[in-house]
C-alpha cells in the first residue's frame, strides 16, 4: 500500500495523533535524562564529606522571594560562562550544584548590569543598602531604578513557614520531623541544620536579621535585611580554593 | 424579542470581532509600555521611586500584553475566522466562544496588574502566578474544543493547511503550559508559589517552554494567519503545496529540540545544548520553506506590491520572518551566542521577529479581516501606506539600535589590554549603551505610532460601517412605509 499524505490531511485525528507524537520527541529526548543522569548535578562535597551547597535560611529565602519580585533577574544574571573574561569579572563558572534548591532558577537571560552568580561577600552590608536606595550615589552611570521601599517595609514574615513547607514540597530539604533534622546534621552540619529547621523558622529569621545588621538599623526587619542578607550569601558556598584545579572541568 | 427575525449570520463573528477590537487595544496598550520601559533604560529617573513601575515589574506586563493580549487575540480572531471559513462550519457554542473571549480579557488584565503588584513566578514569559495559569489551562481546553469540533463538522473532506498550523500552535502551546507551570502554591489563599523544578532542570523546561511559545505561538501560529490571507489577499493559490506539507513537519518537530541553545554555556550538560544547537540550524529549512511559500504565493501578481498596502505588510512580514529566522540559527552557534547572549542582540533579534514578522503578518490580516467583519471597506488605503512607513522606519532604528548595542556591548565585555588584564569595567559598558537605547526608544515610538493610525483607520472604518448600516434599514423602511 503506498503512503499518502493526502490519508492524514483528510482525517483529522490521525492529524492530531502525528503531531502529538512529533512534537513530544523532542522535549523527551532533551528533558527527561536531565533528571535521571546523575552527573547532571554534580556533587560537590566539603573536606569533612558535608554537601557544600545547601539552601537558603529563612531570612536569605525571603530575600530571594523579593528579588523575583522587584524582577532583578531581567537585568542581572546568575550564571557566570566559562570564559577567561568572565573569570576576571566574576569568578569561577558556575556550577549546576549552586542553583540546585532555587525554585524558580533565576540564571536570567541578559546582563543589563552585571552578574551576581558570586556576588557574596564582595560588597559591604552598607554598600549595598546604599547601592539599593541609590545605585548612582555609589556607581555615578548606573541606570538601576531605586528601591527606597525596601527600607520602608518592614518584612512579612508571617508566612515563612508556609513558604519554607511549599519549597520542601518541591525537594528542598527543610526539616519538621527529628528525623529530617538529624539527616541535615549529617548532610549539612549542625549550625546549618539549625537554619533549616521549620519549626524554628520565625527564630531564626529574625536570629539572623538581628547578628547580620544587613541593612544598618537592629531596631526593625526590613525587605532590605532580607534581599541584602541573600545577595550576601551568592556564591560563598563553594570554597574554590580547596579544589584542585581542573576538578570541576571532568563535570562539564 | 425585536430581533427574533433577523438573520442569524452563517459564522460566528461577533467573537472574531471582539478579539480583533481587542489585539489593538492590547498591541497599543503593550507597545506603550514597551517604548516607556525603553526609556527606563534610557532615562532612569522614568523609574519615579513607584514600585509598581519599575523597569523589572513592568517588563513583563510589556511582553505578557504584546505576547499573550495582542498577538493571543489577534490568533484568537483569525483562526475562528479561517477554521470557520475554511470548514464552512460555524463555531458550535456561542457561549464557549465568548467564554474564551472574556476568559482571555480577564487572564491579560490580571496578570498584568499581579506583576505590577509584585506577583511573579520569576520565569520569562510564564510570569502568571497559578491561579491565572489554572485559568488559561481552561480557556485552552474551550479553545481547543471549538476548534477540534469546526474541524470536525467540515464540508470539506481536507483540512486545509493553515488549520495544521493552528491545530499544532494550540495542542503544543497547552502542553507546554502544564508542564512549565508546575508549581506548589504557598496557599490557598496567596499568589506566590515555588516552581517545582529547580536549577538546571528548571532551566531547560523553562527554555523548552520559552522558545517553542516563540516558535508555536509566535511562529507556527501566525504561519496558519499567513496561509490564509497571503493568498486571499494575493488572490491566488499557495505556491507550493507540496513545500507547505514538508515545511509543516520538520518545523514542528525540529522546534521542539531548539529550546537549550538559550543556555549554551550554562551549567546545562553540553550534550542538551550542542544538540539544541544542531538542530537550531537544521530549523532554518522549514523556516524559509514558509517564507519562500509565502512570498512566491505572489509571484505572477508582483504589481500588488506597487498598488495594495496590505500585500506591502504581508510581503515585509514574510521578509523580516526570513531575516530573523537566519539570524536565530546564527545566534545559536555556540561561538557567536558566547557574545551575543545577555547583551541587547538578544532584544533586538527578538523584537525583529515580533515587531517585524508578527506584528507586520497580523496588520495585514486584521486589515484584511476588519472590513470584512464589518461589510464594508477600509476607510483609507492611504493611512495603511502610512502605518507601514512608520512601521517599517521603527523596526529598522529598533534593530539596528540593539545590534550596535549588543555586539557593542559583547566586544567590550571581552577586550583584554597589553597586560591580559579586562580593559573596560562593566559600568562603561553601560555607559555606552545610552546612545542605542535612546535610538531604540525613539524607533519604538514610530512603530506605536504606526499603531495608533491603524487604531484611527479601523475606527472610522467601523463607524462607517455602522453609518452604513443604518442608512440601508432607513431606506428599507422607507420602502416598506410607501408600498
Amino acid at each position: 500500500m503506498k503512503f499518502k499524505h493526502e490519508s492524514i490531511e483528510i482525517n483529522a485525528g490521525l492529524l492530531i495523533a502525528l503531531t502529538l507524537v512529533v512534537v513530544s520527541i523532542g522535549g523527551l529526548v532533551e528533558i527527561v535524562p536531565l533528571f535521571f543522569i546523575n552527573e547532571t548535578v554534580e556533587q560537590v562535597k566539603k573536606a569533612d564529606g558535608r554537601d557544600a551547597v545547601h539552601p537558603y535560611t529563612p531570612l536569605e529565602s525571603r530575600g530571594r522571594d523579593i528579588y523575583v519580585r522587584e524582577g532583578c533577574f531581567l537585568c542581572h544574571s546568575q550564571m557566570i560562562r566559562p570564559f577567561r573574561d568572565e573569570h576576571l569579572r566574576y569568578g569561577h563558572y558556575s556550577l549546576a550544584a549552586e542553583s540546585q534548591y532555587d525554585h524558580p532558577f533565576q540564571w536570567g537571560s541578559k546582563r543589563t548590569g552585571p552578574d551576581l552568580a558570586r556576588v557574596g561577600k564582595k560588597y559591604s552590608n552598607e554598600w549595598h543598602t546604599q547601592h539599593l536606595l541609590k545605585p548612582k550615589s555609589v556607581m555615578p552611570d548606573s541606570i538601576m531604578p531605586n528601591y527606597p521601599w525596601l527600607l520602608e517595609n518592614a518584612l512579612d514574615y508571617s508566612d515563612i513557614k508556609a513558604r519554607m513547607k511549599a519549597q520542601k514540597m518541591v525537594g528542598v530539604p527543610y526539616s519538621e520531623t527529628d528525623e529530617e533534622y538529624e539527616a541535615n546534621v549529617k548532610r549539612f552540619g549542625a549550625e546549618i541544620a539549625r537554619d533549616l529547621d521549620i519549626v524554628y523558622a520565625e527564630e531564626n529569621l529574625l536570629r539572623q536579621a538581628e547578628n547580620g545588621n544587613y541593612d544598618g538599623d537592629k531596631s526593625r526587619v526590613t525587605e532590605m535585611d532580607a534581599l541584602v542578607a541573600y545577595l550576601q550569601v551568592l556564591g560563598t558556598m563553594v570554597d574554590f580554593k580547596s579544589y584542585q584545579e581542573g576538578h570541576f572541568s571532568e563535570f562539564r | 424579542m425585536a430581533h427574533a427575525n433577523a438573520p442569524v449570520e452563517q459564522y460566528n463573528y461577533e467573537v472574531i470581532r471582539k478579539f480583533a477590537i481587542m489585539s489593538l487595544v492590547w498591541g497599543l496598550l503593550g507597545m506603550s509600555v514597551g517604548v516607556y520601559i525603553a526609556l527606563e533604560l534610557a532615562f532612569p529617573a522614568l523609574n519615579f521611586d513607584i514600585p509598581e513601575i519599575t523597569f523589572g515589574r513592568l517588563r513583563p506586563v510589556h511582553t505578557t500584553l504584546v505576547i499573550f493580549g495582542f498577538g493571543g487575540s489577534a490568533l484568537f480572531a483569525t483562526s475562528y475566522y479561517i477554521v470557520q471559513r475554511t470548514c464552512q462550519a460555524r463555531l458550535f457554542s456561542n457561549g464557549l466562544a465568548t467564554f474564551t473571549f472574556w476568559g482571555w480579557q480577564i487572564i491579560i488584565l490580571s496578570g498584568a496588574l499581579s506583576y505590577m503588584l509584585g506577583y511573579s513566578q520569576g520565569r520569562e514569559y510564564a510570569e502568571f502566578e497559578w491561579p491565572i495559569d489554572i485559568l488559561i489551562a481552561v480557556v485552552w481546553v474551550a479553545y481547543l474544543a471549538l476548534f477540534v469540533q469546526a474541524i470536525r463538522q467540515r464540508t470539506q473532506p481536507h483540512i486545509y493547511v493553515a488549520n495544521w498550523f493552528f491545530l499544532a500552535f494550540i495542542m503544543v502551546t497547552a502542553i507546554l503550559h502544564i508542564f512549565n507551570n508546575l508549581a506548589m502554591p504557598v496557599g490557598l489563599f496567596t499568589l506566590k508559589s515555588y516552581s517545582a523544578f529547580s536549577g538546571v532542570q528548571d532551566a531547560m523546561t523553562q527554555w523548552w517552554y520559552g522558545h517553542n511559545a516563540v516558535g508555536f505561538f509566535l511562529t507556527a501560529a501566525f504561519l496558519g494567519m499567513m496561509y490564509y490571507f497571503v493568498p486571499k489577499q494575493a488572490g491566488r493559490p499557495v505556491y507550493s503545496y507540496r513545500l507547505s506539507i514538508i515545511h509543516f513537519w520538520a518545523l514542528v518537530f525540529l522546534y521542539m529540540w531548539a529550546g537549550a541553545h538559550h543556555l549554551h554555556w550554562t551549567a546545562l550538560p553540553d550534550w542538551t545544548s550542542t544538540l539544541a544547537a544542531t538542530f537550531s540550524i537544521m530549523l532554518l529549512l522549514p523556516s524559509w520553506g514558509g517564507m519562500i511559500n509565502g512570498i512566491m504565493t505572489l509571484s505572477g501578481a508582483w504589481d500588488k506590491l506597487r498598488s495594495d498596502p496590505i500585500m506591502l505588510f504581508m510581503i515585509a512580514s514574510l521578509s523580516f520572518y526570513g531575516m530573523s529566522t537566519f539570524e536565530g540559527p546564527l545566534m545559536s552557534l555556540k561561538s557567536v551566542n558566547a557574545l551575543s547572549h545577555y547583551t541587547d542582540w538578544t532584544i533586538g533579534h527578538v523584537h525583529s521577529g515580533a515587531l517585524g514578522w508578527v506584528a507586520m503578518i497580523s496588520f495585514g490580516s486584521m486589515y484584511h479581516l476588519i472590513p470584512r467583519l464589518y461589510g464594508t471597506k477600509i476607510f483609507s488605503l492611504k493611512l495603511i501606506y502610512t502605518h507601514f512607513w512608520l512601521a517599517t522606519i521603527g523596526i529598522v532604528l529598533y534593530i539596528t539600535s540593539m545590534w550596535i548595542a549588543g555586539i557593542g556591548q559583547g566586544l567590550f565585555l571581552r577586550a583584554f589590554d597589553d597586560y591580559g588584564n579586562l580593559k573596560y569595567s562593566f559600568i562603561e559598558t553601560v555607559a555606552f549603551l545610552h546612545q542605542p537605547y535612546v535610538w531604540r526608544a525613539i524607533g519604538g515610538m514610530f512603530f506605536v505610532a504606526g499603531v495608533m493610525v491603524m487604531a484611527y483607520n479601523v475606527i472610522r472604518t467601523i463607524s462607517r460601517a455602522k453609518r452604513e448600516a443604518a442608512e440601508l434599514e432607513a431606506k428599507i423602511a422607507a420602502k416598506m412605509a410607501s408600498a
